[in-house]
């Protein structure tokens, strides 16, 4: 009797072992403090929310999934650091950070590795690099800003643009693709003008885009900026219409901007806000878990991990080697796998196709006033 | 040309309250000998006292009114008799070092109590337009710029035409002479610190609304209005309010028309141009002291 308890327990003890062995780790590294605190902690809790609805639905191909936090401090060098231990305990995917910069950093040491990066950077450069490991979970700005610039020439009807943007990878690289997309399409660029990061004052620079007399602004700056921004733009009065991205129509620049919002017009890759049951009912656990309602960092993070299940399922094994090359060209339904709350299609080079957003504020709310489709 | 007057205004009105916070400079080096680097902190501190005020659950009129007196409490009194008096003792540089911690301190408190990310902060200059020669130019321009002339004014009459305002100039001229004739000098150099302590104050409601309420806006306000204070004359009120609207109106003209990247630079090489070639500044008198 004695060895039949004792087998059995050893069983279970054997049993419990293999299914924690055989969990699915994932790594994630992202911005837990510092200057992008709220972009990071967004990102982490969108992370532990996927898991634990995964993990409670019989995990991944029967596998629990399994992940690692740790803070890159919102700094590229800490985040390389971070990144490299990390990988160093071989997880299946790497998920984050969401700053280009520290992407930027990271991302060869992830290539060099052969394990899969899934992250939140939006910057051009970072899948034009030809890194064939690397995933966005939201567009890049090749991908968004000829949606913008479509609709500044085609539904404002602006012939000139006064473009403001921020003298940072970022700002540049947004820049750059959408005074491409604009002279391409006929509407002239008529200012042109480049901002600091951390600019209190912009009198200037709204003193021009007034000389100017554009027929639409457009604003590519970070969400500080932006508010400040939008207050000199109506303190001086200019009543050209404003557009911008995810940046200008934030729910942060409402509350800082106030008034001065109003009107501003914006792209948006991913929204709370959106007219989509899976994203509401997303929206609806995440503010139940969290007491907060979450920013598209949030949605971010969750998606990642439901990118890792799709393709997981997809192949039908756990292979980290083969993860990346299955996620290219792969295309995902939100009926087959709700998690993923779009139907979305990854590129070669791990940019996403998905349909997206056109915001407004109207007085102080975020309004979608137009759904714009999946390019292809 | 309309381009040029929208920036001359802007400017004016930017440069009215780095005057408001040069002339504090000035206040407090005349009196005291005091350089006070946590003076952009200062100008920082007050938007968030009333901001406090106002999650407490202050009206904005009484948020501004308990801002100020604790202003005048902490950045008037306390740090003069916290800070100044006892570092005082071992010379100017050991004080301004001191500043410098102070202004850390500051920051990082904020920072720590408040929150790193910027805070909308209400105007108490209405949004609209006024007409001016023929040119839309915005109310809280004007407001902000008409709110700093009248405290600068006020306070030269204080200096000149009252005689409080003359026993602080000789409290600052000389000390000696002034306590034989019974001029109660110590409390002519608190009475520095408590309008200091007012001035960076009212700044701080004027500037905030453009600026956004944030534990980082008081560094580029106090390098400004450093500058403007040299610029203008350190040993003089007139001056430091010469040098702000100096400043203001250059750092607009130069993002407008060298680079916005050199906006900065600018008015740091009108600094060390001022330096070499007129180092008691634009209007300040070599080897004088006067408030």
């Amino acid at each position: 009797m004695k060895s039949t308890i004792l087998a059995g327990a050893l069983l279970a003890f054997a049993t419990a072992t293999s299914v924690h062995a055989q969990a699915i780790k994932l790594a994630d590294v992202a911005e837990l403090s510092g200057g992008g605190a709220t972009v990071g902690t967004n990102w982490k809790n969108g992370i532990d929310l996927a898991i634990e609805e995964i993990n409670a639905k019989g995990g991944v191909l029967g596998r629990k999934l399994e992940v690692t936090h740790a803070d890159s401090q919102s700094n590229p060098g800490v985040a390389r650091a971070q990144v490299q231990k990390a990988l160093d305990a071989e997880p299946y995917v790497l998920l984050g950070p969401g700053y280009s910069g520290s992407v930027k950093v990271t991302a060869p040491l992830a290539a060099e590795a052969g394990i899969a990066q899934i992250m939140g950077g939006e910057a051009a450069e970072l899948t034009q690099a030809g890194n064939k490991f690397l995933f966005r979970t939201s567009f890049g700005q090749q991908s968004s800003m000829p949606k913008v610039a479509k609709y500044i020439h085609d539904d404002m009807k602006a012939k000139s643009v006064a473009v403001v943007w921020v003298n940072n990878d970022f700002g540049r690289g947004g820049r750059d693709v959408v005074v491409k997309e604009l002279d391409r399409l006929g509407s002239k660029v008529v200012a042109d003008l480049s901002t600091e990061a951390g600019q209190a004052d912009f009198a200037a620079d709204v003193g021009k885009i007034k000389a100017a007399n554009p027929d639409a602004v457009f604003v590519y700056l970070n969400e500080e900026e932006s508010a400040r921004i939008l207050k000199e733009l109506k303190r001086q009065g200019v009543t050209a219409p404003l557009m911008g991205e995810t940046t200008l129509i934030g729910q942060k620049v409402i509350e800082l901007a106030g008034d001065a919002a109003n009107g501003a017009r914006g792209h948006v890759g991913l929204t709370t806000d959106a007219p989509v049951d899976l994203i509401k009912a997303f929206r609806d656990k995440f503010s139940k878990k969290y007491n907060y309602v979450p920013d598209h960092n949030g949605l971010k993070g969750y998606l990642a991990v439901y990118m890792v299940k799709a393709t997981t399922d997809k192949m039908g094994k756990v292979d980290s080697k083969a993860f990346a090359d299955t996620l290219h060209g792969l295309t995902v339904k939100a009926a087959d796998e709700p998690g993923i709350l779009m139907d979305v299609t990854f590129s070669d080079t791990g940019d996403i196709d998905r349909q997206s957003f056109l915001v407004e504020v109207v007085e102080g709310k975020q309004v979608v006033k137009q759904v714009l489709p999946k390019v292809k | 040309m309309s381009n040029l007057f929208d920036l001359l205004v802007a400017g004016l009105a930017t440069g009215a309250i780095y005057a408001l916070v040069a002339v504090g400079f000035t206040l407090l080096w005349q009196t005291s000998q005091t350089i006070n680097f946590a003076q952009g902190e200062f100008v920082m501190l007050p938007a968030f006292l009333m901001l406090a005020a106002m999650h407490a659950g202050a009206p904005f009129w009484l948020a501004i009114i308990l801002g100020i007196l604790l202003s005048m409490l902490l950045l008037g009194l306390a740090f003069k008799m916290l800070l100044v008096d006892p570092m005082m003792r071992h010379g100017v540089l050991p004080l301004a070092i001191a500043t410098m911690a102070l202004a850390i301190g500051i920051k990082e408190a904020v920072k720590q109590f408040f929150s790193a990310e910027a805070s909308p902060f209400p105007s108490i200059v209405p949004t609209g337009d006024v007409s001016i020669l023929g040119h839309a130019v915005s109310l809280q321009s004007i407001g902000v710029l008409v709110l700093a002339i009248l405290a600068v004014f006020g306070l030269t009459a204080l200096l000149n035409r009252t005689s409080l305002g003359h026993q602080m100039q000789a409290a600052a001229q000389n000390p000696t002479v002034a306590r034989i004739i019974g001029v109660p000098v110590e409390r002519m150099i608190l009475l520095t610190f408590l309008i200091n302590a007012f001035l960076v104050a009212l700044a701080s409601l004027l500037i905030t609304p453009i600026y956004l309420a944030k534990f980082t806006s008081g560094e580029v306000l106090g390098q400004a209005a450093f500058i403007a204070a040299i610029v203008g004359g350190f040993n003089q009120v007139r001056g430091a309010i010469a040098g702000g609207l100096l400043i203001g109106v250059l750092d607009n003209l130069a993002a407008a028309y060298v680079s916005t990247q050199y906006r900065a630079a600018v008015p740091m090489l009108f600094l060390i141009a001022v330096i070499l070639f007129r180092p008691q500044g634009l209007l300040g008198r070599a080897e004088e002291r006067t408030v």
